[in-house]
């Protein structure tokens, strides 16, 4: 009962915390996506010859639905549990009996749920610029889970190592935009020289690109058993890390 | 039975310094505690580590027999704090920081709602209730971390300094709630920086410093060890010299004043006769200083 209540208790206060402030987190990436859809969809990307058989809006669709997974399921942990440590408020979990793998998974599901709550609004608007198939639905929805429960633990570790505001925000803007935009959002990486194909393949992004868009398209450029085990395996470590952190109290005990 | 067993309880910080040292405390179950020590003395590492907000570096804690390390989901439904400082999401409605404090303790919304109602009447935050806590005043957010802490009925309880910044008319209501649940069987530890507070509330005491117990005994025994307590008389009419009395050391601090040092077991009748037969009469008589505080000086001066 225990970890039942207090787990619901954590998810029901993130749940109230994005959604009280749906203008500040669901309504910007669905300003954006517009914006990516009118300008590379339609204006630059209707000059471009298909990808794949896909002509190129529908091509960047799941890049883009999934792009928007990845900063808001990483930016919703980052600063809830970053300001919860601020403001001291961790203090009302880690002195009563809620383990501390309860509270990871709170505020895990936290990000995850704003991470698929947008990506219902940015596909929904989607469907006012390009038909979305869904050929492997299921595949849609387990990447859709992992990618952003994987990135909502990114946002856990940078929140427990942040000593100030700033430094929430380094990590997005130097490693993940470069790495989401690096990882086949707006090209197949067959397109790219030898070397660079390579080097694209170090980038997780990639993985979880290619195999959503599988998901919607039918078409990877990595084999899809390789990339699902990929995102298991980064999920996996992640979570250990982040538990770790958690039980040795490091960033928010002395 | 103890409600804390504290066992060679030792914190050295990553910067080197040592603030506790083997430090051992037990605490009987129904017991009004007070902690005292200067600041930096290692009230608040203790506080901390039995709270898990800080690791320790060795020894053990036991609460309601329960250990810490190894049984710690049980000793942690034992505890209850109310925090030095304010620690609440400011933003959230104040009835949601209580529901939410009672999730942490598996305590289902049906069961809290009722209980925060309770608890907000009791401290006299009802009206406030769908107010969010940025929006109370500071002796209101001092009641709702005591609301707060309360919320999952606590055997112990621990307050950190849980009057400061409290005017008096408040702290006098929260010092009568307190020994009220103290009453009803709620073991209360207390550290304040008002030795009078400690007086007036706790049956015995700890004096830490530098990380050390410096002693550990009952208020009434305390206070017996008190030797001297500084009078002040505010005399009828002006005095241009001391006045003379054998047994006390007299000041004349001004012309209608006099400061007046004396064991604390001299009759104060001996005084007032002495000072009858000079045509000295006194108008009003008060303490200097309250005499745990002397004492309390005394003693951390001496280490």
């Amino acid at each position: 009962m225990l970890y039942y209540v207090a787990y619901k208790t954590i998810l029901i206060k993130e749940i109230l915390r994005f959604s009280r402030i749906w203008i500040q987190t669901i309504l910007p990436p669905v300003i954006t996506t517009i914006l990516y859809f009118i300008i590379f969809g339609q204006l630059i990307g209707s000059q471009l010859s298909p990808i794949d058989g896909y002509n190129y809006i529908e091509y960047i669709t799941p890049g883009l639905i999934l792009m928007h997974i990845i900063s808001n399921s990483y930016a919703n942990v980052v600063s809830s549990f970053y300001s919860t440590k601020f403001h001291h408020n961790i203090e009302e979990m880690l002195i009563s009996p809620t383990p501390n793998a309860i509270i990871l998974l709170g505020y895990l599901s936290g990000g995850i749920l704003r991470g698929l709550a947008v990506a219902l609004a940015v596909s929904s608007v989607s469907l006012l610029f390009s038909p979305l198939s869904a050929q492997h639905p299921t595949t849609i929805i387990i990447v859709a889970i992992l990618t952003a429960s994987l990135f909502s633990m990114g946002g856990f570790i940078n929140a427990i190592f942040a000593k100030s505001f700033d430094d929430i925000s380094i990590i997005p803007t130097f490693v993940l935009t470069p790495l989401t935009y690096l990882g086949g959002i707006f090209y197949s990486i067959s397109m790219l020289p030898e070397i660079w194909q390579t080097l694209s393949l170090g980038n997780p992004i990639l993985y979880m690109i290619n195999l959503f868009r599988y998901g919607f398209l039918g078409i990877s450029d990595i084999p899809t058993n390789i990339a699902l085990f990929i995102i298991l395996g980064f999920n996996v470590l992640l979570f250990t890390i982040s538990l770790q952190l958690l039980n040795k109290g490091i960033g928010i005990k002395s | 039975m103890t409600a804390l067993r504290i066992e060679h309880l030792q914190k050295t910080y990553k910067s080197g310094f040592i603030a506790l040292h083997d430090l051992n405390l037990s605490i009987p179950e129904g017991d009004f505690f007070a902690l005292l020590g200067a600041n930096g003395a290692g009230k608040s590492t203790i506080i901390g580590i039995i709270c898990s907000l800080i690791n320790k570096t060795a020894g053990k804690i036991h609460i309601f027999n329960h250990d810490l390390d190894t049984a710690t989901i049980q000793a942690k439904q034992f505890i209850g704090l109310v925090p030095q400082e304010f620690n609440f999401n400011i933003f959230e409605p104040i009835m949601e920081v209580l529901i939410n404090q009672a999730g942490y303790y598996g305590i289902l919304r049906k069961y809290a709602i009722p209980r925060a109602k309770h608890l907000l009447k009791q401290l006299e935050l009802y009206e406030k209730r769908n107010h969010s806590a940025i929006q109370l005043s500071g002796g209101m957010k001092r009641r709702l971390m005591i609301a707060r802490a309360l919320m999952h009925n606590p055997k112990l309880l621990i307050l950190d300094e849980p009057t400061a910044g409290v005017d008096v008319e408040i702290r006098q209501s929260m010092w009568k709630y307190l020994r009220t649940i103290n009453t009803q069987g709620t073991t209360i530890i207390l550290t304040t920086h008002y030795l009078e507070e400690a007086e007036q509330l706790c049956r015995n005491i700890a004096i830490i410093c530098h990380g050390k117990i410096l002693l550990h005994t009952s208020m009434q025994e305390l206070l017996t060890q008190v030797e001297d307590e500084p009078l002040v008389l505010e005399l009828s009419s002006p005095l241009s010299v001391k006045p003379i009395i054998p047994g006390y050391y007299i000041s004349l601090i001004d012309p209608i004043t006099l400061e007046i040092q004396m064991q604390n077991n001299t009759p104060l009748n001996t005084l007032f006769q002495s000072l009858s037969t000079q045509h000295i009469y006194v108008k009003n008589i008060r303490a200097k200083q309250n005499r745990l505080e002397t004492f309390f000086l005394n003693l951390i001066n001496d280490k």
